[in-house]
């Protein structure tokens, strides 16, 4: 026997496989089967956790989820989880858990000492009590997080895989209670494909706990046969699988569990699974969860839900108490009477809040016949400490009485599980008389059934299922279940505390040590939304997200207000159903699988330099090529004095290209561009910007004329998707009656750049077959036995050129152009010699001054735009506030006092007045020496000569700096010519 | 997640789509420049069915006018982009 609460027999665990297991340090046995709540009450284990404000001892409450309490945490290092419900974990060898929320232990939590100090710390203290600056907050909030809270968390990393997988199916059952199962097999029958989920680890749910005969057979054997049927058919059964979220158009994501909170996974190291279900009906058969009642002492371990006192007793043989009070508003609640008597507790009192003179079913009238049943009683307060409960007192025929009891088993009705039917948009209806809202109109195609759709007593619950699952289904076809276990709630809803109780240990929301009395002091205080009321006292925050506790809050706040439950509202179900682990919602998208990584074709040729890489977009390009101890910046500085003296080789494969051809290419680039192309010459080209609809700059590139009707548009890596997307909506959307073809090149050429004085030398001797093409001119020629296409362009202010050639032949170019180089003293350069060489011509850049707020005109590029207008932006040009005065324009900036302009600084003209403009990127000069910037500066263009200062408080860096026009190197502008 | 149903590869989730801007605030060439600023910074936001350019941009890459329900996302309509769009 594992513990003295265990029955000698009877449950649906495994008696012959013990399982050991740890909580708070001590080693304890139980069954193959148990819940870690099973397992710890089968022990005589009652104090579970400290509460979260107050650290008042904390037992079980509740057999399933909706446990509120016993929260505990699991496993160790990257396996490590908090805010487990010790009600949700099913032990296994070598599980180690721990009780949250006490210091230094369980048993002796100085936290404790809150609760001599509650009458102190009512609700909204938080915005009462800490006043007195922000640097006060500080030690109150470090005191805060020290006594309050949940469990810790994490501080490795997981060391689990998750996986996603998409699933299709005709119906989605989601729970497998005799109406999940009937919807099921119903469907089933009809010939859709199901897939049935379930978060427990059995199928079977309430007939777990109450075993019945269906169809004329043991439930456990009937469970059996349905689970059959349905694979047999080709259905999936999904368990520990909850279903999280209710999205739209029918999706629904299934959070599977292939591991117990803290458990080593399998071979494969799966530990969970998510699934995303696309259905063509959902049917939700998720239950209802019994609801607490108000009476002082509410919370003491030992005080538990009368449904949860079943299971444990029924499913994992566990008799949680010797001597037993009850209090109830139903029905059901006398099973758990009978169960107890019959496994040998004695029933101290049964307390009905329902009037005597109401008509008795059966099952009462047998209680009657044997245990103290008392109409119209009340508990008033439960007695107890850490170690258990020590009597009750309860208001019988008007007058005080103490009991004797271990055990309280609670019943306050019952409510539909609504949380996905609700996530799926649908409305609720109110029933006065049972307290519960249930599932009215749905919006999506699902359909609740069973008790969370307010179906009461077993018949109803499987004939609900069946028909509801299936146009098909016949109603005579329905499983149906003995008489005896046909038991109807007959709830009468009460929730009225009894006089003599005090409010202010009558919990109602047991997480967030909310009572009856800080929700009527909200009232009080003016809060009279239940969202407001909500946000002030926490009512129904955290992990449980009120499941036990907000119909029990919304009831006391109706009766503040002297309203009908329905008419004060419902705050609103949002997913997740129950905490999901971050891990399993990222699952493969972590590390280097967060974003695809684009290598470049000559990926692997610049590997055996061993550059260091720089990340572009998903692009990986090499950022400088350091030649033995170099570090990054003597190795750019080295490559940039390289390119302005002899010569520079790099790839420049990753820019965005674009073949545009037909008879209205030009017309069509004409749109795009803000620049002249029409009338360009066969085989020649010219830089050009694009503009967005508002007249910011969007992009740059050049664009050539490679045939009459044939160009290519280049533009800049980061943005060659989005140019791409741009294209293609001119001409689908704008410009579909323009005869033109737009294909995306980018990956079929891939292009070698060389630049500066000797570059021209290096394309002669590679390229005799054809003359040397001057600036912005193209020739096709062959190298190393490869079609190349040779445009001379300069990015870097030499004279350059970039030879295309298709993708999968560029190695053998870039070889023979990289040898030819080096041979004259050239070498190979990265992005950072590059965005050094175009700071110093003062080129603009995506992400760097083409930042999305900039127009031409600020970036002193009002000269190039075509005056005849008639393209994209244009029009949004003519906006006054482009004309107005204070506008940010492109300016460069120069240190005067010998130290570096740091990156990203903003300007300012005197030591703490507001910045007047910024630092786009900060560079040098490269022969002259000297550190230079571009940037931003307001009315820019008139303030040349001007002295500022930029200054970075991130960097805590300052320059002195003197504006100058954005052009450091050449500005008249001889060297990139012929 | 939306589904919705590519006139030329079927239904396909949300995720293979990109929305583009409502139908109505499609700015052409030869827009006035009030038109143009109403459309692109004063415009309307519906509740209830309008009508939207997408974008199967992970499918066929097509562009599609789908009227939506802005209140419950229901799809009454996804059309090619040079259907006429039905009054």
């Amino acid at each position: 026997m594992s513990g003295p609460m265990r029955l000698a027999d009877g449950g649906l665990i495994d008696r012959s496989r013990a399982v050991s297991f740890v909580f708070d340090g001590q080693t304890y046995q139980g069954y193959a089967g148990d819940s870690l709540a099973s397992a710890l009450l089968a022990n005589g284990v009652v104090l579970f956790g400290r509460s979260f404000k107050y650290h008042r001892p904390r037992g079980v409450m509740a057999a399933g989820i909706e446990e509120p309490s016993a929260l505990v945490q699991a496993g160790s290092g990257g396996r490590y989880e908090p805010n487990s419900r010790a009600t949700d974990v099913f032990i296994y060898d070598g599980l180690q858990s721990q009780s949250q929320n006490r210091w230094p232990s369980l048993s002796f939590d100085l936290g404790g000492l809150n609760s001599l100090i509650s009458p102190f710390i009512p609700a909204g203290f938080y915005y009462k009590t800490f006043f007195g600056g922000p640097k006060l907050w500080l030690l109150y909030e470090h005191l805060i997080r020290q006594m309050a809270g949940l469990g810790m968390p994490p501080t490795k990393a997981d060391a689990d895989i998750y996986e996603h997988r998409a699933a299709f199916c005709d119906v989605l059952v989601v729970g497998s209670g005799p109406a999940g199962l009937a919807a099921a097999l119903s469907a089933s029958a009809a010939g859709s494909r199901v897939i049935l989920a379930e978060q427990d680890e059995r199928l079977g749910g309430s007939l777990l706990t109450d075993p019945a005969t269906i169809d004329g057979q043991a439930s456990d054997q009937w469970i059996a046969k349905a689970r059959e049927a349905l694979i047999a058919a080709g259905g999936r059964i999904l368990t520990r699988t909850t279903a999280a979220g209710y999205y739209d158009h029918d999706l629904v994501n299934l959070v599977q569990r292939l591991t117990e909170p803290g458990q080593t996974p399998g071979a494969d190291g799966l530990a969970q699974r998510l699934w995303r279900v696309r259905a063509g009906k959902v049917i939700l058969a998720t239950g209802a969860f019994e609801r607490p009642r108000l009476f002082e002492g509410n919370d003491l371990p030992g005080v538990m839900l009368s449904g949860a006192v079943r299971t444990y007793l029924r499913r994992y043989g566990v008799r949680a108490g010797s001597r037993a009070v009850i209090t109830t508003d139903n029905d059901d609640a006398y099973r758990t009477a009978l169960a107890l008597a019959e496994a040998g507790a004695s029933i101290a009192a049964i307390l009905d809040s329902r009037p005597a003179d109401g008509v008795h079913s059966a099952l009462v009238q047998k209680a009657m016949a044997q245990l103290p049943v008392h109409f119209g009683a009340k508990l008033i307060a439960a007695k107890g400490s850490a170690k258990g409960l020590k009597g009750a007192s309860a208001l019988i025929d008007g007058k005080v009485t103490a009991l004797d009891c271990d055990l309280i088993a609670v019943s306050g009705g019952f409510s539909p599980v609504v949380h996905l039917h609700m996530q799926a948009g649908g409305t609720l209806a109110w029933d006065e008389l049972s307290g519960s809202f249930s599932p009215d109109q749905t919006r999506q195609n699902q359909t609740t059934v069973g008790a969370a759709a307010g179906a009461n007593g077993l018949s109803a619950t499987l004939l609900s299922g069946w028909s509801k699952a299936s146009t098909k289904a016949k109603a005579k076809a329905a499983p149906t279940c003995a008489s005896d276990d046909d038991v109807a709630l007959n709830i009468i809803a009460d929730w009225e505390p009894a006089p003599q109780a005090s409010l202010k240990k009558a919990f109602v929301d047991y997480q967030n040590d909310v009572t009856a009395a800080d929700l009527d002091l909200a009232w009080r205080e003016g809060y009279r939304s239940v969202e407001h009321l909500k946000r002030y006292t926490t009512l129904g925050m955290a992990t449980d997200q009120g499941k036990t506790s907000n119909l029990v809050g919304l009831a006391r706040l109706a009766k503040s207000e002297g309203r009908p439950v329905p008419s004060v509202g419902l705050t609103t179900f949002r997913p997740p159903y129950t905490p999901v682990t971050l891990g399993v919602l990222a699952a493969e998208a972590t590390g280097a699988h967060l974003d695809p990584r684009r290598r470049p074709v000559l990926y692997q040729t610049h590997a055996a330099e061993q550059p260091i890489w720089q990340p572009v977009g998903y692009w990986h390009r090499p950022r400088a090529y350091p030649m033995g101890t170099e570090n990054l910046h003597q190795a750019a500085h080295r490559e940039s004095l390289t390119v302005r003296t002899k010569v520079g080789v790099t790839d420049v494969s990753t820019l965005g290209k674009f073949d545009v051809s037909g008879p209205d290419a030009a017309t069509f680039l004409q749109l795009i561009c803000a620049t002249t192309v029409g009338k360009l010459a066969v085989g020649r080209g010219r830089y050009t910007i694009m503009l967005r609809e508002d007249g910011m700059v969007m992009d740059d590139g050049t664009v050539w004329r490679t045939e009459e009707n044939r160009f290519l548009l280049t533009s800049s890596t980061g943005g060659a998707d989005r140019m791409a997307a741009h294209l293609s909506y001119v001409r689908k959307v704008i410009a579909p009656q323009l005869k033109v073809a737009v294909a995306n090149v980018q990956e079929h050429w891939a292009a070698v750049a060389v630049a500066g004085p000797l570059a021209k030398d290096v394309v002669a001797a590679l390229l005799p077959q054809m003359a040397v093409p001057r600036h912005m001119s193209l020739d096709v020629g062959e190298l190393a036995g490869v079609p190349t296409l040779t445009l001379a362009a300069s990015y870097s202010g030499e004279r350059a050129f970039e030879i295309y050639a298709p993708s999968d032949q560029i190695a053998p170019v870039w070889a023979a152009i990289a040898k030819a180089a080096r041979e004259i003293g050239g070498c190979l350069y990265g992005l950072e010699a590059l965005e050094i060489l175009r700071i110093e011509k003062g080129h603009i850049v995506v992400g760097g001054e083409i930042d999305g707020r900039a127009s031409p005109h600020d970036l002193g590029l009002s000269k190039m735009l075509r005056p005849a207008g008639g393209y994209i932006g244009h029009t949004a040009l003519q906006r006054p506030a482009f004309a107005q005065p204070g506008r940010l324009q492109m300016v460069g900036f120069e240190a005067v006092d010998g130290s570096a302009i740091p990156e990203g600084s903003m300007v300012l003209t005197a030591p703490k007045t507001l910045p007047v403009g910024h630092v786009t990127a900060a560079g040098l000069n490269v022969i002259k020496g000297g550190s230079i910037a571009l940037g931003f500066l307001r009315d820019g263009f008139s303030r040349t000569g001007e002295s500022l200062i930029a200054w970075s408080p991130t960097r805590n860096q300052t320059a002195k700096v003197k504006v100058t026009t954005p052009v450091f190197y050449d500005v008249a502008g001889v060297q990139y010519r012929d | 997640m939306l589904l919705i149903a590519c006139p030329n590869c079927g239904p396909r989730a949300q995720a293979e789509f990109t929305f583009e801007r409502p139908l109505a605030s499609i700015v052409t060439p030869t827009e006035t420049l009030p038109d143009l600023i109403h459309k692109l910074f004063t415009r309307e936001n519906p509740r209830g069915p309008s009508w939207e350019l997408w974008r199967h941009t992970y499918g066929c890459a097509g562009w599609l006018k789908v009227h939506r329900d802005t209140h419950n996302h229901q799809i009454s309509a996804a059309l090619p982009v040079d259907m006429e769009t039905p009054s």
